[in-house]
């Protein structure tokens, strides 16, 4: 408690706005500094980015087909098992390195019909229009400010100490885990917008629009995934089995009715079916929920970790550009990692350069990161990033402190001052 | 949305044996996969597959597209828009179909003239290959060969110009229907014509074919004057007039004043522009949806005049990174008011709150 009450006072005299050293005009000089990195990299985009996303869905496409095939044979171990990590990983590049991205208009240059933020869908809960509102919009412009950005905590936790205390909060250890393994249920809702519709700042027929949206998406995953695909590795185990049972009774009609006869064989199939048919759903949902889980840890370690700032609205009344590029350079942390992590979290791991330049295709940031980190050191600024387990660690011990009264405000790194000095 | 093609005529059957396995893809449909296999299978648009490419004239070439699909057919004439990608991006053009519709093989070709500063006919005439996948978009176009042909025709063609007349002679040649067809060409000079092997065939084979080159780097332009001594009857035959404007309006001016107008078709490749766009001049905005108009200054983007004129548009960061505004320009240019680029094409997606209309667009909002 001690440690505590000491850091809180050093916490408070150190964390000022990250921008307050900059005066207007250099804020006016790092906003065309920004500006020129995202004209510069939007003049190159061409082949080579197409070639990208277009292998990239068709590797993932490719993926989910194999893993469907792999659970046609669920009551098979080894081919469950597989099937699972390969669906997993198709879910998870589906949902990060395609959907989000995509839904982000980062391939809207290529004017192509289908790979475009306008007709774009995706695997998850929400519907691309209230995702496209709710994050792309309201999340991205308002980014970690107290009571705007409704993304810090999600209006259900209290991440940031300068949000009040509710005995509610209380109760947050518990269902974060909940969130974890839902999370794509719990971002449909939160897309939703609770407090717009409390306040009435949404129509009724707005709402009514929104959650048809959000359960017909919902009833096309149930269907998908715990009906239409466990039905037909029940069809082909049970088929398999009926096949195989024939075959064995011998081609005499004493040795099939030795064997129970017709029914016995079909006895036999029809349990053989329902055993494949609840092990390939056991696969799917397991997919479905380590999607979720993977989703919860990039999407938490964006915002979330000790080094980011947050920003009330007094300050950023009348931001400047510069002002804006800042907020967001402080609000985010980016989690450092091999290229396979970056491709798995949509290069969500650069999350800053995200931040900065939502709009570019996600293969950019890696090569821009180190032109923003220049920035950084020039002015002054702070170019937040960890390894991924210290930041997943800092987040779930903040959900777990800030669940009680009080807390502080956690020490920043300050300035970023070049790779040599990173270490916090 | 992106512009893409036209809905392919797939058979019933087949869809809907792809409706029915839809909830096994959502929100993917079976086509999303099927196009992994063969990206001619889409049944969401149609795309063709270039079978060959022929060199007409040092910049010309002729493209022999298989459909993905039965072809639909089109009117000798008319016109097809195509979608090719070029260094990542997709770019749509028009251009008249030069087969007739009556190919038995079902292909279809475009005639393609190199423009130097362009970005589809370079690609088309010098990159494009046999096996390139293209997409096949709407067929459009009111400069046809009337059904039945007529008896009497006067054809007038210039440059590339031949192009959807050569559709209408090749239709004809088919069903052996030329009956009495004139038919005038210009070209600069032997090497430039276009299809000059067919024509000459045509001309030996239809004796009611007669075809006059007018060759005008040698024998100059063919002038309203001429018609007189090389077709004495054009004044009763039904003329098909398709080449550079200032043909086309010498020739209009010429059936005002001494033909009947009513006799004489014309294409116009280049839509009338209106006005001349200077440096940053703003312009009107037509909202093709809501069917408001609106009026925007050089800095006034196109959502802010949509806004002010009571047009209710999404909108989402207005700083041009979240994409909620975006509109399907419909046709004109448009400034981007960070750049300063005046660009757009039509079917370009535009975000409407960073871009000012450069002269007068239509938008699809």
């Amino acid at each position: 408690m001690n440690a505590t009450t000491a850091e809180a006072t050093t916490a408070e005299v150190e964390v000022q706005s990250p921008l307050a050293h900059l005066s207007e005009a250099q804020l006016e000089e790092l906003a065309r500094e920004f500006d020129a990195i995202r004209d510069r990299v939007h003049a190159e985009l061409g082949d080579r980015d197409r070639r990208y996303i277009e292998s990239m869905i068709a590797m993932q496409r490719r993926l989910a087909v194999v893993s469907r095939v792999l659970l046609l044979g669920a009551r098979y171990r080894p081919a469950q098992v597989a099937g699972t990590a390969a669906l997993s990983m198709a879910k998870i590049l589906e949902n990060m390195e395609i959907g989000h991205n995509v839904l982000h208009g980062q391939w809207d240059w290529m004017n192509d019909p289908q790979i475009n933020s306008s007709t774009w869908d995706w695997d998850t809960a929400s519907t691309a229009e209230a995702w496209k509102h709710s994050h792309n919009y309201v999340h991205h412009t308002f980014t970690n400010i107290l009571g705007k950005d409704k993304d810090l905590g999600y209006e259900i936790m209290r991440i940031d100490p300068q949000q009040k205390w509710h005995p509610v909060y209380l109760f947050q250890p518990l269902y974060n885990l909940l969130l974890m393994a839902f999370f794509e249920w719990g971002v449909a809702l939160h897309d939703l917008d609770f407090e717009a519709i409390r306040k009435g700042h949404k129509s009724k027929a707005q709402v009514k629009r929104e959650v048809a949206g959000i359960v017909g998406k919902a009833k096309s995953q149930i269907v998908k995934d715990y009906v239409a695909w466990p039905l037909l590795s029940g069809l082909a185990a049970a088929a398999l089995d009926a096949a195989t049972e024939t075959r064995r009774g011998g081609a005499t009609r004493r040795g099939r009715r030795r064997r129970g006869g017709l029914a016995g064989v079909l006895r036999s199939a029809l349990a053989s079916g329902r055993g494949s048919y609840s092990a390939a759903a056991k696969a799917n949902a397991s997919a479905n929920i380590i999607r979720n889980v993977w989703a919860y840890a990039i999407i938490f370690c964006g915002h979330f970790p000790d080094q980011t700032y947050t920003f009330s609205p007094e300050e950023v009344e009348d931001e400047s550009r510069g002002g804006w590029y800042v907020r967001q350079l402080a609000g985010a942390a980016n989690i450092e990692g091999s290229p396979l992590f970056h491709v798995a979290s949509g290069n969500l791991g650069y999350q800053v350069e995200h931040h900065l330049f939502p709009d570019l295709p996600s293969t950019r940031y890696a090569e821009i990161a180190p032109q923003v980190k220049q920035i950084c050191e020039r002015y002054g600024l702070p170019y937040n990033s960890g390894p991924f387990g210290q930041q997943l660690g800092m987040v779930q011990r903040t959900i777990l402190r800030l669940a009680f009264p009080g807390g502080s405000v956690r020490p920043k790194p300050g300035p970023y001052r070049g790779e040599d000095h990173a270490a916090l | 949305m992106a512009e893409r093609g036209a809905t392919p005529q797939v058979p019933a059957l087949r869809r809907r044996a792809l409706r029915a396995v839809r909830s096994l893809f959502t929100p993917l449909l079976p086509d999303d996969y099927l196009e992994l296999i063969n990206p001619l299978w889409s049944t969401r648009e149609l795309r063709g597959r270039i079978e060959r490419i022929d060199r007409e004239t040092p910049d010309a070439v002729t493209v022999l597209i298989r459909p993905g699909f039965e072809w639909t057919g089109h009117r000798p004439g008319q016109y097809l828009r195509i979608g090719v990608v070029v260094d990542g991006v997709h770019h749509w053009r028009a251009y008249s179909l030069t087969s007739e519709p009556e190919r038995p093989d079902g292909c279809i070709s475009i005639t393609p003239k190199l423009v130097e500063t362009g970005v589809v006919s370079p690609y088309l005439v010098r990159r494009a290959r046999p096996g390139d996948v293209v997409r096949l978009g709407g067929v459009e176009g009111t400069f046809v060969l009337p059904d039945p042909p007529p008896e009497k025709a006067l054809f007038i063609s210039a440059g590339s110009g031949i192009t959807p007349i050569m559709s209408m002679l090749r239709s004809l040649h088919r069903g052996d229907a030329v009956g009495d067809v004139v038919h005038i060409h210009s070209a600069r000079d032997e090497e430039g014509v276009i299809f000059a092997e067919i024509l000459r065939e045509i001309d030996s084979s239809q004796p009611g074919y007669r075809l006059h080159l007018q060759l005008t780097g040698r024998q100059g332009r063919l002038a309203p004057g001429n018609l007189d001594e090389l077709c004495p009857d054009w004044r009763q035959r039904q003329a098909f007039v398709s080449g550079p404007a200032a043909m086309l309006d010498a020739m209009s001016d010429l059936w005002q004043a001494e033909g009947d107008r009513e006799l004489l078709q014309m294409e116009r490749f280049q839509p009338v522009i209106g006005g001349e766009p200077g440096e940053g001049e703003g312009g009107a905005v037509r909202f093709a949806k809501s069917g408001v108009e609106a009026r925007c200054d050089s800095g006034t983007p196109i959502l802010v005049g949509g806004e002010e004129a009571g047009a209710t548009l999404p909108f989402g960061c207005r700083m041009g990174i979240c994409h909620t505004c975006v509109g399907k320009l419909c046709n004109g240019k448009v400034r981007d008011l960070r750049t300063g680029k005046v660009h757009g094409s039509e079917g370009e997606m535009i975000r409407t709150c960073v871009n000012a209309p450069e002269g007068p667009i239509e938008i699809a909002l």
